[in-house]
Order: C-alpha cells, then sequence, then structure tokens
C-alpha cells in the first residue's frame, strides 16, 4: 500500500535545531522584557521592541513553522500578501492624524 | 475512498517532475508547470497555511484599529507597564505577568515542534505526551489571562471606560486579548484531539477520521503545529505592539 511513509519530503530535521531556537526565543523575550523593566524611552524603545519582535517572528515562522525548507513559489505565496499590510499601516497612520487634528482644531480638547 | 484517492492526496508524483526550486527560474517554473504550484506541498498543509493567512489578516486589522485609536485619541493612553504590573514578594515588578505569560507560550511552542519531529520519527507516545504538555501550557495561559480579565474587570477596566485614561485602551483590550485566547483555547481543544489520535495509533495504522473518514497520517501533527505556532506568533505581535508599545 502506498502509505504515507512514501513520503519521502517529510520535514525532518535534528532535535538540536529546535531546542536552539527554542533557546534564542527566551533570550529574546527576555531582552524585550527587560526594555519594559528597565523603562526604556523614545526611539531607542520602540526601535528595540520592533526589533526583538522581527527576530521572534522570523524564527518561529523560519524554523518552527519549518518556511525555511518550503519551496520558493510557496513561501513567497504565503509570505508576500501580508506586506500589503504596510499600505493599509500607512492610510491608518494619515487617517489618525487626521481625526487628531480634527479634533484638537475644533474641538479644543488638546493643549 | 481507495488508494488511487490516497495517492491523489499525497504527491507521489511530484518527484519525478519536480524543476529547480531555487530562485525566480524555481519560482516561475512551479506556477507555470500546468500542474500543481505548490510541489511538494499536501493540500492539507497548504489550506492551513491560506487559513492562517487570513487570520494575520483578521489580527492585523485589530492590531491597526487599536493603533488608530491610540494614535487619534486626545486622552492620554494608559500606561501598560503600570496596569499589568503585579507586586509578588513584596518586590513590585512592571509587566510581569504578561511576561510569565509569554515564557509559557514560548515553551508550548517548542513542546510542539518536538512534538511534530517525534511525530514523523513514529513515536507515538513521545509525539502524544509533547502534545499533552503543549496543551496543558496553553491550558495555563488561558487560565493567567482569565486570571489577568478578572484583575482588569475589578479594577473597573470596561470597553467603554477605564481609570486610568483614554477610554480606547479597554476596547482594544478585550478585543485583542479575547480573540487571541479563543484561538488559544481552540487549539488546546484541538491538540488534545490530534493527541488522543496519536496515542491511539491512528497514524500508525491508517485508521479512518470520523468525519472524512481519510486515512490519518502523521502530517496532521504538523498541521495542528502550524496552527499552534501561528497563536504563539500573534502573540509576539500584541505583546510588543500592545503591551511594550
Amino acid at each position: 500500500m502506498a502509505g504515507p511513509t512514501g513520503h519521502t519530503e517529510t520535514q525532518q530535521h535534528p532535535i538540536r535545531l529546535y531546542l536552539v531556537a527554542w533557546g534564542w526565543l527566551f533570550v529574546l523575550s527576555a531582552c524585550s522584557y527587560l526594555v519594559d523593566y528597565f523603562g526604556l524611552v523614545g526611539y531607542l524603545r520602540w526601535s528595540l521592541i520592533l526589533m526583538f519582535m522581527a527576530l521572534k517572528a522570523g524564527l518561529i515562522v523560519a524554523i518552527f513553522m519549518h518556511m525555511a525548507w518550503e519551496r520558493l513559489a510557496f513561501s513567497y505565496a504565503i509570505l508576500l500578501p501580508p506586506l500589503l499590510l504596510l499600505i493599509f499601516l500607512g492610510i491608518m497612520v494619515s487617517e489618525s492624524n487626521y481625526t487628531l487634528f480634527t479634533r484638537l482644531a475644533f474641538f479644543g480638547a488638546g493643549p | 475512498m481507495n488508494d488511487t484517492a490516497m495517492k491523489e492526496a499525497l504527491p507521489a508524483t511530484a518527484h519525478t517532475e519536480t524543476a529547480p526550486s531555487t530562485g525566480w527560474h524555481g519560482i516561475v517554473a512551479d506556477w507555470s508547470s500546468d500542474q500543481r504550484a505548490f510541489k511538494n506541498v499536501s493540500w492539507g498543509k497548504a489550506m492551513m497555511w491560506v487559513f492562517l493567512l487570513s487570520d494575520t489578516f483578521v489580527f492585523a486589522c485589530f492590531l491597526l484599529s487599536y493603533m488608530t485609536v491610540r494614535m487619534s485619541t486626545v486622552v492620554p493612553w494608559p500606561n501598560p507597564s503600570e496596569v499589568f504590573a503585579l507586586t509578588i514578594a513584596g518586590h513590585h515588578l512592571p509587566l510581569i505577568l504578561i511576561a510569565i505569560m509569554t515564557f509559557v507560550l514560548i515553551s508550548s511552542s517548542g513542546t510542539m515542534a518536538m512534538a511534530v519531529n517525534f511525530g514523523y520519527r513514529r513515536d507515538r507516545r513521545k509525539t502524544a505526551a509533547l502534545m499533552l504538555a503543549t496543551a496543558l501550557l496553553g491550558a495555563s495561559f488561558v487560565g493567567m489571562q482569565a486570571f489577568e480579565w478578572s484583575k482588569l474587570i475589578a479594577e473597573g477596566v470596561r470597553p467603554w471606560e477605564n481609570p486610568w485614561g483614554a477610554a480606547q485602551f479597554g476596547s482594544s483590550f478585550f478585543m485583542i486579548t479575547g480573540f487571541h485566547g479563543t484561538h488559544v483555547t481552540i487549539g488546546v481543544i484541538f491538540l488534545v484531539i490530534i493527541a488522543r489520535k496519536v496515542w491511539r495509533g491512528d497514524y500508525d495504522h491508517a485508521r479512518r477520521g470520523f468525519f472524512t473518514s481519510r486515512k490519518g497520517h502523521y502530517e496532521a501533527v504538523e498541521i495542528m503545529g502550524l496552527y499552534w505556532h501561528f497563536v504563539d506568533l500573534v502573540w509576539v505581535f500584541i505583546f510588543a505592539l500592545f503591551y511594550l508599545w
């Protein structure tokens, strides 16, 4: 019977790899917590938070979800569409700035 | 269902016709092959990824609306570092509960990744045990979230008001963490279901499933894992953008 055992391209990697990724996720999470613990503020805080976030997300998607070993036709089909969200992000930043402007200009709630 | 149908579900023929998989040439070759575009990905895995992609957009909408209300309010935003602080053994620790929840969820992702690995090694006892450990960690995450919700509700946080500042804090908080907690809960339920199947040896004996009556195999563990890692992935973004920002 042609069972699933004939399927040779299963995701088979050494356990050590997962443990290393796990360890790094712990370290990165600890780092992002320390950003808050030490009360860093401003651009330093925001850039550190975003950097640790991106590194953690990358580790999870690439190693744990095996995206690093998929064929490019597949990874690009999954990973490229979320980039459209950056456009959405841009639209909403401009929209919020406009809302804030109208609130300050016409309702006088601000300084 | 016969063996022909099973072969259809598995990319058995893909190997002979597999074009180079690297670079743009590989992508173009895969997509223009007049065959399946995803050569060595089974339909089950592809569909889970497509679902996760759509879920990405759902969570992105929540996080973007949170950004919009936070950027446009004229009332100061409550400081999450203080809101989620706890005093443990006389020490005032900022955001400590959220940090613990983060470590718990990352650990559950680690045990899930190992479960997938042992599944492909056909070690069903270790696979099931690791999946149950994952479910246990996930359940404790939901438990801590329930504690966090009760604490905030007791302190007077509502979707329409809170004692510290911008009213939108409550609505964003309950919507985002509530939707994520629901995902974790559903994940825990499915982890237990799949772990039971693994433990019983369903994937060793190709026992037919109750719903589709398809024969199961260990890839089900990996697909379950994709969902679970996604839940962890979303938490990475929530942790950074809602709690730390």
